[in-house]
């Protein structure tokens, strides 16, 4: 078994989609985490707020600094994710296929390191 | 038997026998470079053995037999680590199998795995050639024309996705194989093209890796027997490959197809791919490659250029782009228009195309404005395609052509 990182992208500033659009969205996005509890693969899940409301603290010249995120100054911005357990990178990709469709948005897969034993 | 055993021999057995002996142990370890490197080293033994006790009977399956052992006791010594899960498959894997016998062909796993979406289409051909063709790195990367150094990190680097994201070695369900498949035919067919106009360099054609693609279709045809596309990527292969002998003429320049010496064709491979052709037809459930294999067939029947049945081409061309709507297919399709209804037609269909920077666009485009006398315009045409064209030969082809435009 892998664990994957099924993560949410978004471009930032891009149409937020309408009200009922955004209700089948959740539900669609519901509907598939209780797939994935019920098949057993589910470890965690969560959506973000958006890249605006992000923190970044790092060491710089010795001192700890906390300033405004968000870290990455790229456009693309995480807005979700889930962290699965499945049998192998297939099985994966057939549960992203059906997460961005189900929050349409693209998905992107990574293996998790093994567990140092 | 005992006869003398030479270097060629074993280079022979392993040329033939390294992809099945690889995929069988990538299934047996689950890893690839442990089932590789005790492949390699069951040959180097082989080479040491085999010219003193002459072939075995079974030279694969010793092979085979002889790498698992040594894998097995390279996974024993690193195991000696404390790591629980080798062990336990050590337990398992020397209680379960202890003689390897005519086993399932494991290449088929091993081409979808080679062939994964999730992988670039660079690793994807490297992969291929190099776990199912059995081609060693150095080869490989002779044959894609990139440096040695360059080639060693996309295999490193695909292996390891292969390893970390546990792409796993089956043959996809039937609901998945259709698209699967395609990704799979697209890497042959793009090494075999490699091989028919090279990118880049001085030769036209690549001899090697046409024969590579070959080999790697017959082997797909052969454990999928069903699949008419793979059929019909062969026989498109056979076909193509059938005309190599009169694409070059004896200075090593290019010979267009309505200009080839047709009695230098293969007629073999011709036999061949038409059989193919025919037995598609008759199964009736057509794809893109099937119809490409018919155009060539069309092609391949024609003793002369001005025999050729052109309408029948556009015919299959029309098909072809129900399947493939590209740009490219309806580039060549307006080449076969031009032999039907005349450049004038053809020329209204190219101008139509979004190809501005494909090289053969410029140069059909310039063909057709030759035809209809408009000299300079073919001529600023022929320019454009010089520009595009990496391989020195076609180069040559198109500088001569502009050249010859003057002349009339």
């Amino acid at each position: 078994m892998t664990q994957y990182l099924l993560s949410v992208h978004g471009v930032e500033g891009e149409e937020i989609p309408a009200p009922d659009e955004m209700q089948k969205i959740f539900k669609a996005v519901d509907d598939l985490n209780t797939k994935i509890q019920k098949q057993g693969s589910w470890v965690f899940a969560g959506g973000l707020h958006p890249a605006n409301t992000a923190t970044v603290v790092r060491v710089q010249n010795g001192d700890v600094v906390t300033s405004d995120g968000p870290f990455a100054e790229s456009k693309e911005q995480l807005g979700g994710f889930w962290i699965v357990e499945l049998p192998d990178l297939d099985a994966a990709l057939a549960l992203a296929a059906e997460a961005t469709v189900a929050c349409a948005a693209p998905i992107e897969v990574r293996p998790f390191q093994d567990e140092p034993s | 038997m005992t006869g003398a055993v030479n270097g060629s021999d074993i280079e022979r057995v392993f040329r033939a026998e390294s992809g099945r002996a690889v995929a069988s142990l990538v299934r047996f370890f689950g890893d690839i470079d442990i089932a590789e490197e005790a492949v390699q080293e069951a040959f180097a033994i082989a080479i040491q053995r085999w010219p003193e006790t002459g072939l075995p009977p079974s030279p694969a399956g010793w092979i085979i037999t002889t790498a698992r052992n040594r894998g097995l006791d390279r996974v024993r010594r690193e195991s000696s680590r404390n790591d629980r899960q080798q062990q336990a498959f050590l337990v398992y894997a020397t209680e379960a199998h202890t003689e390897v016998g005519p086993v399932e062909d494991e290449r088929l796993r091993l081409i979808f795995t080679c062939c994964h979406p999730a992988l670039g289409p660079e690793a994807q051909v490297a992969l291929t050639l190099r776990l199912i063709a059995g081609l060693q790195t150095p080869e490989i990367a002779r044959a894609l024309l990139v440096t040695e150094p360059t080639m060693g990190q996309r295999l490193v680097r695909a292996k390891s996705k292969i390893r970390a994201a546990n792409i796993p070695y089956r043959v996809p369900d039937d609901h998945e194989l259709p698209d699967r498949l395609r990704s799979v035919l697209a890497v042959v067919y793009l090494i075999f093209n490699e091989g028919h106009v090279a990118t880049s360099g001085h030769a036209l054609i690549r001899e090697d890796l046409c024969g590579e693609a070959i080999r790697l279709t017959r082997v797909l045809v052969e454990l999928m027997p069903d699949e008419g596309e793979a059929q019909g990527l062969l026989a498109l292969l056979l076909l193509t490959e059938a005309r190599r002998p009169a694409r070059v003429s004896a200075d090593g320049s290019l010979v267009r197809l309505g200009e080839q010496d047709r009695s230098l064709w293969n007629s073999a491979l011709i036999e061949e791919g038409h059989a193919i052709v025919r037995a598609l037809l008759r199964r009736g459930i057509p794809g893109p490659y099937q119809i490409q294999a018919a155009i060539a067939a069309v092609h391949a029947d024609a003793a002369t250029a001005e025999a050729t049945d052109w309408s029948q081409i556009v015919q299959l061309y029309d098909q072809l782009l129900m399947y493939t709507p590209t740009p490219i297919v309806a580039l060549n399709r307006a080449i076969a228009v031009a032999e039907l209804d005349g450049p004038e037609p053809a020329l209204a269909i190219i101008e139509q195309l979004d190809l501005g920077n494909f090289h053969l666009y410029h140069a059909a485009r310039a063909d057709l404005l030759e035809r209809l006398g408009r000299v300079d315009e073919a001529t600023d045409s022929y320019d454009r395609s010089i520009d595009l064209t990496t391989n020195m030969v076609e180069q040559d082809h198109l500088r001569r052509r502009r050249a010859d435009l003057h002349l009339h």
